[in-house]
């Protein structure tokens, strides 16, 4: 198709254009809205996109990638490490048990014979990197027991995805050489040796991280041309993934490695601000892709079967999940939550799909079944997690346990909200409580909802940039609504919210830091707190203690200092304005910093003012 | 004709405590031309801001420190206020003559009566004695310090009688005021209080 490319960009891009932020309206989160509209550009609807979109789907899952390299980066080898027993527990036996449930359904059921049902039921334990991961950013769920829990899973599967293509040419009796073997030796004797390969991959990739990378981003950064940066960053993620699928590495997991690999790097949060904008667009366009390509002919024709197969699949895995977070002590909401999020099946399938009707394992009509099975699954599973979060998880922490020995008068007007109970908000929040101050707290860790409830907090669960949450929480009614949200992102969404609908309400927002408190202080919002001012001054205050002087004038000098830096900032704001193009976050606070140093010399240059001074009296 | 500028810093650490104190400022709101500044409510780390301070000082003409009388002197914001404040140079010392001419007063809440704070009595030095060394400061400062204004017995008063006080005060914020107000003819009297109420007025106003 001539200018093809062009058109379809503009197709896939209106479309989610249109759709997500509608989707993000009702609530049901991104991954949905562009599930919607591919579903709305593709053959069966509009009909703007017909085959190709498969294609797309392809190209498109380098985000999924992308994704896996960002995540790696904001891991450390040594935070890694420490995860290596919940991956391989937690990860193995879903994998094994999902396998071991899923057999007899593909082998009684369908009546497939034994390897095809092997084959598939490896697959359909595969859950959605893309979807939960997205998910748990989205609802800043990440750090919860759920969603590390669903994290190593996760990574488990990526891991697994390699054994599981070497194997499947074994399950369809071909010789494994046959078909993936390349002509030239060196490549066809790695593909061959996959262990050893295997390490041998890994090993180049923490020499090349370790010693090549990071010589070769300076020698980048000196030429201080902007998008050579954004080149070599693209680059560092595509040659990865290249390397790892010649040796028959999945092309994620190498990613991923890399990420971990470059996370000690001085270049962390220049590559994180470059790949980040790429990984949004293409795993947007990839769900979109999802919602295209299914095959409303196949579903038509029969509707029962694959809702039966959906319903069956996505029970038998949660059932799994949930066994498994038992065992593995995760409370009941969050094993709730872990079993949803991991319920569908994920987007593996459709590569492994491929190979196994390749290998003749299946026939068309079932590969077409399945795909539908698989897609109608991704769509229901961020459905599921929308129930969940507005009618299961409320329910389920209510009913745990009654309070214990503080008592919340049920007829008490909350007068103020607490958004975020982490470490922040918890402190702010005893503070209140120890001055008989009670607030209505919202927070989206189910564990610690939970805690709270038992001792007798007015908690209510969920992402507080909900607007139902908030009106549910009283938000109308408050005389202020505080937000110590850990996500910078989700902070400015709360404020604009509640300026919004509830102008009524003051606002006090917590800020991680300048660049922050700068977002917040541009549109208006007075009350901003950095978290990093305080305790970093008064930190001072005692080196210089420490240094010899008197903690009195150390501690005016502080006082001082904290008041001057107030004034600066607001000040600086509006010079900033002028630098406000695209640049990235590193750059932005090296230039900051630079202004700072110059202003501070404002500082030094005041007078230190004549109290308890006699020098002049002296004279 | 202009009115002198009025300006309260008030000295409070326990202010919601301090019933006495509300009701006297309370009345000094039917009072044009008056700033009262609550200065624990602005300064709660003690961090006074010099130069925000002595510009205020600057654009008003009698300044009167309202405070409860603990342990026969200010609270210590206010101490802390007067150390940063008159700064060596601006309000005393060599070319330190910003304040010259202004009016300082001290108003008190203090907890003993007029009968105890006299030679004879518990306290042994009356308040006009105790509040010497506030007298001195403003003398070094080239201000006229004029009579305090005390209420006593501050914790057992009645409403009846803390009405009477807080009608009195709003009577001399008034005096204080006036631009007809002669301040040398002040000299005659030890406190605000002992003004009879009704006729007092026309004998400190400048005569021609």
């Amino acid at each position: 198709m001539e200018g093809g490319l062009l058109q379809n960009a503009l197709i896939f891009l209106g479309a989610a254009i249109v759709c997500v932020p509608i989707a993000k309206k009702l609530g049901i989160g991104s991954v949905l809205g562009y599930i919607f509209a591919g579903i709305l550009i593709g053959p069966f609807v509009l009909g703007l996109v017909g085959h190709e979109g498969e294609d797309v789907m392809h190209a498109a899952e380098f985000g999924v990638v992308m994704m896996l390299f960002l995540i790696g980066l904001e891991l450390s080898p040594q935070s890694f490490w420490k995860m290596k027993n919940k991956i391989l527990g937690l990860g193995g036996s879903q994998l094994l048990l999902s396998s071991v449930v899923l057999l007899p359904v593909f082998y009684f059921l369908f009546s497939f014979p034994f390897n095809a049902s092997v084959a598939l039921a490896l697959s359909f334990a595969m859950s959605s990197t893309a979807i939960v991961l997205q998910t748990l950013k989205e609802k800043s769920i990440e750090k919860t027991a759920a969603g590390q829990s669903a994290f190593s899973v996760l990574l488990f599967q990526d891991i697994a995805v390699i054994p599981i293509l070497a194997i499947l040419p074994l399950l369809a009796g071909v010789q494994p050489t046959h078909e993936t073997t390349s002509p030239n030796a060196v490549i066809s004797f790695l593909q061959t040796h996959s262990s050893l390969t295997i390490i041998g991959a890994v090993l180049i990739t923490f020499l090349i991280s370790r010693y090549l990378i990071n010589p070769f981003l300076h020698y980048i950064a000196k030429t201080g041309v902007r998008e050579l940066f954004t080149a070599s960053a693209l680059f560092i993620v595509i040659g990865v993934s290249f390397l790892m699928t010649q040796v028959g590495i999945s092309a994620a997991l190498g990613a991923f490695l890399a990420g971990v690999l470059l996370a000690n790097s001085e270049f962390r949060h220049e590559l994180e601000s470059d790949i980040e904008p790429f990984k949004g667009v293409l795993l947007g366009v990839f769900f979109t892709a999802v919602g295209s390509t299914i095959n409303f002919q196949v579903l038509a024709e029969k509707t029962s079967q694959i809702i039966m197969a959906v319903v069956s699949i996505m029970l038998l895995k949660a059932l799994v999940l949930a066994f498994i977070g038992r065992y593995y002590k995760i409370s009941v909401t969050q094993n709730v939550l872990f079993a949803l999020l991991l319920s569908q099946v994920g987007e593996f399938v459709f590569v492994l799909l491929g190979s196994i009707y390749l290998f003749k394992l299946i026939d068309k009509p079932q590969s077409d079944f399945f795909m539908a099975t698989v897609t109608l699954s991704m769509i229901a599973s961020p459905l599921l997690l929308f129930v969940y979060e507005k009618f299961i998880a409320n329910h389920l922490t209510s009913s745990s346990e009654k309070p214990k020995d503080y008592k919340v008068e049920p007829e008490e007007a909350h007068q103020i909200i607490i958004a975020g109970f982490s470490h922040f908000g918890s402190t702010l929040g005893r503070f209140l409580r120890a001055n008989n101050v009670n607030a209505t707290i919202l927070d989206s860790d189910s564990d610690r909802v939970a805690l709270l409830r038992k001792m007798g907090f007015n908690v209510h669960f969920g992402d507080a940039t909900r607007l139902d949450l908030l009106e549910a929480a009283g938000a109308a009614k408050a005389k202020i609504i505080i937000s110590a949200i850990d996500s910078p992102d989700k902070t400015m969404e709360l404020a604009e919210l509640v300026k919004k609908h509830f102008p009524q309400a003051q606002l006090f927002l917590r800020a991680k830091n300048r660049t922050d408190a700068y977002d917040l202080m541009e549109k208006d919002f007075t009350n901003v707190y950095r978290e990093s001012l305080h305790s970093s001054v008064y930190m001072g205050v005692d080196v210089l203690h420490t240094l010899g002087q008197r903690k009195y004038t150390a501690t005016r000098k502080a006082n001082d200092f904290i008041k001057y830096d107030t004034i600066a900032m607001k000040r600086l704001i509006t010079a900033k304005d002028d630098m406000r193009t695209y640049i990235s976050n590193v750059r932005e606070e090296i230039a900051e910093q630079e202004r700072l140093l110059n202003e501070d010399s404002k500082f030094m240059e005041t007078k230190a003012d004549n109290a308890w001074d006699n020098t002049p009296l002296k004279k | 004709m202009t009115e002198q500028k009025l300006l309260i810093l008030f000295f409070h650490p326990r202010f919601e405590n301090s019933k006495s104190n509300r009701r006297l400022l309370e009345a000094t709101g039917t009072l044009n031309n008056i700033t009262i500044r609550d200065m624990y409510e602005i300064y709660p780390d003690y961090n006074v801001d010099v130069k925000a301070e002595q510009a205020v000082l600057l654009e008003h003409d009698v300044i009167i420190w309202q405070h409860p009388f603990y342990w026969y002197s200010c609270p210590p914001l206010m101490k802390q206020w007067l150390d940063l404040v008159l700064e060596h140079g601006w309000a005393y010392g060599k070319n330190g003559d910003q304040l010259k001419g202004k009016c300082v007063m001290n108003v008190l809440t203090a907890g003993g009566t007029f009968e105890v704070y006299q030679k004879s009595g518990r306290n042994r030095f009356t308040f006009r004695e105790l509040l010497s060394p506030f007298d001195q400061t403003a003398f070094l400062c080239q201000m006229i310090y004029l009579p305090p204004y005390i209420v006593p017995g501050a914790n057992k008063i009645s409403e009846e009688e803390l009405e009477d006080y807080a009608i009195q005060y709003t009577e001399v914020l008034n005096l204080l005021q006036s631009t007809a107000l002669d301040t040398t003819k002040l000299n005659s009297i030890e406190y605000f209080n002992d003004l009879k109420f009704d006729t007092w007025k026309e004998g400190f106003y400048k005569t021609h």
